[in-house]
């Protein structure tokens, strides 16, 4: 069993505070790490990896520290997100020379290859190679030495579904066979579909951590604003304000729309159409105004 | 403290880019130019001199240094492809010092080889001419090497900052200030070929214990010290 320990962690780069005193246990199992762009996902996953320094604070592997301590390579594979992979080696010139790395031989890397069905174009140049297809290599040359934690940083980007699904389920058979698996991602549905745990960093602070279910509901839950136009909006706002999943509507005059805020997101996205066909109104805009992801952090961390 | 696939990694990377050209064009302009002055002028041991003190010690020799230097771990870290080889459990001492040694050996194959030849183009190597540059070419390649690895270690602007030193310190001020040569591998270099050469062939400011010191010195502080700013490489400042 291989846990990775964060301990009162901060990271700050000059004047910018990149991770602000995080603190979270990461055990076997696939856990997401889930938080907008700039958050501080990558600056963690970096400390973990032992590629940064904490400002301070401690992240250790099984109580030993990362930073400056090359032995903990051993049971650590890093997929990481930059792209810059030795272009002019084939994949299996590449996971040879991981494989080598970790004074392992030419057998750990064809299985490693195998693992990620990439045999069919080990013998291509990866400068020749798609983004899946390298993101597939990276993780070849991760597992090359079979470790028992695996991070990858943001391992979906600009990955086809199919592609996504693979390694998705690589990632699945990783944490079932007790590899502790950390993913950064900044896309709900990713996390949704693979973590069943998950850790949500917000503006450098660790914002939830948990079942995702939980976090789910508490996201979902929160209050939706909707702006809505219509061919007579004062008649709808009346009508809608009766039922107890609308808690406020306002008439913006110079927009000409209301401001809709609604209590309960599912008991109100079919009220909506429901009410204004009851009501012979015609719906002409309906667009939620805060559902960026941004917003829906926003509102856990004050949660 | 020699890893032979880091060694892989490092010199298909050194001779695989583009930026390799530089290290094929600048030999053979040297031997393009010993051939014309040969052609020209004759064999003459103080044009000779010239040549390969004015070309191959003082431009060649460095250049190829900052491109091999630089080259053999800057664009790793810039692409981030560094990862792969931090993410093992080898040591960094290691690392830096297997770079080092494929740096020198591509040094040495580009400037102190061409050099050789030249000079045997230009007198055949009269007053042991040839020998003499061949020799102060191999010492200066470690050196460079040494010098321009770890630049390209700490500094992300490593070329401009090789080619600042290459050839405004030791070339300008070097020509302009008799002081700055005292710290120019240069003249740690020529100071070793004096030695080789016949009287008066070839001259340096700094005398051989000196410049023998300062040439083992510098390699082995700049080598040490690289491995210490690589095991302390911080790989990510974008977020």
């Amino acid at each position: 069993m291989t846990t990775i320990e964060i301990d009162h962690t901060s990271r700050w780069f000059g004047n910018v505070v990149a991770v602000n005193d995080v603190s979270m246990t990461v055990g076997p199992g696939v856990t997401g790490l889930l938080g907008p762009n700039g958050a501080g996902k990558s600056t963690l996953i970096n400390m973990m990896a032992g590629f940064l320094a904490p400002s301070t604070g401690e992240v250790t592997l099984d109580g030993t520290r990362i930073w400056r301590n090359e032995a903990v390579y051993k049971s650590i594979g890093i997929v990481p997100e930059r792209e810059g992979m030795y272009d002019f080696l084939t994949g299996r010139e590449f996971v040879v020379a991981n494989a080598e790395l970790h004074g392992l031989g030419e057998a750990a890397a064809h299985k490693a290859l195998a693992t990620v069905e990439m045999q069919y174009a080990q013998d291509r140049k990866i400068s020749t190679y798609s983004k899946g297809m390298r993101q597939r290599v990276k993780m070849a040359s991760a597992l090359v030495h079979d470790p028992s934690v695996l991070l990858l940083d943001e391992p979906f980007n600009g990955m086809d579904p199919r592609q996504r699904m693979q390694l998705m389920e690589l990632l699945r058979r990783m944490g079932a066979e007790g590899r502790t698996v950390l993913f950064s991602s900044h896309i709900l549905e990713e996390v949704e579909q693979l973590a069943s745990h998950i850790e949500v960093i917000v503006a450098g602070r660790h914002a939830a951590s948990g079942d995702f279910r939980k976090i789910r509901r508490l996201m979902t839950d929160r209050p939706h604003r909707y702006l809505v136009r219509s061919s007579d909006d004062r008649a709808l706002a009346a009508a809608l304000i009766a039922d107890p999943s609308t808690a406020g509507i306002e008439v913006d005059v110079a927009e000409g729309a209301l401001r809709i805020q609604a209590v309960d997101f599912g008991r109100f996205t079919t009220l909506l159409p429901r009410v204004a066909r009851e009501n012979g109104i015609r719906l002409l805009t309906v667009s939620p105004s805060d559902e960026s992801l941004e917003s829906v952090f926003s509102y856990l961390v004050a949660a | 403290m020699y890893d032979p696939t880091v060694a892989r990694l490092t010199y298909r990377a050194l001779l695989g880019r583009r930026r390799a050209a530089i290290l094929f064009v600048l030999p053979v302009l040297l031997v393009a130019i010993a051939v014309a002055v040969r052609a020209f002028a004759g064999a003459d041991d103080g044009v000779a001199s010239g040549v390969l003190g004015g070309f191959a010690i003082a431009t060649m020799v460095p250049l190829i240094g900052v491109i091999a230097g630089t080259g053999a771990i800057g664009p790793e870290i810039d692409d981030g492809s560094i990862v792969y080889l931090l993410a093992k459990p080898v040591r960094r001492p290691t690392i830096i010092f297997t770079k080092l040694i494929v740096a020198v050996a591509v040094t040495m194959l580009f400037s102190a080889l061409p050099t050789f030849v030249a000079g045997l183009i230009l007198n055949g190597n009269g007053g042991q001419i040839a020998v003499a540059y061949t020799i102060a070419a191999l010492v200066a390649s470690i050196a460079y090497s040494a010098l321009f690895l770890l630049l390209g270690t700490v500094s992300r602007h490593a070329v401009v900052f090789g080619l600042v030193y290459a050839l405004v310190w030791e070339a300008l001020f070097g020509s302009l200030v008799p002081g700055a040569r005292t710290l120019s591998v240069q003249q740690w270099s020529l100071s070793v070929a004096e030695k080789v050469a016949g009287e008066g062939q070839v001259t340096s400011d700094v005398g051989l214990p000196l410049a023998t010191a300062l040439l083992i010195g510098v390699t082995v502080v700049a080598t040490w010290y690289a491995g210490q700013k690589l095991r302390a490489l911080k790989l990510a400042g974008e977020e």
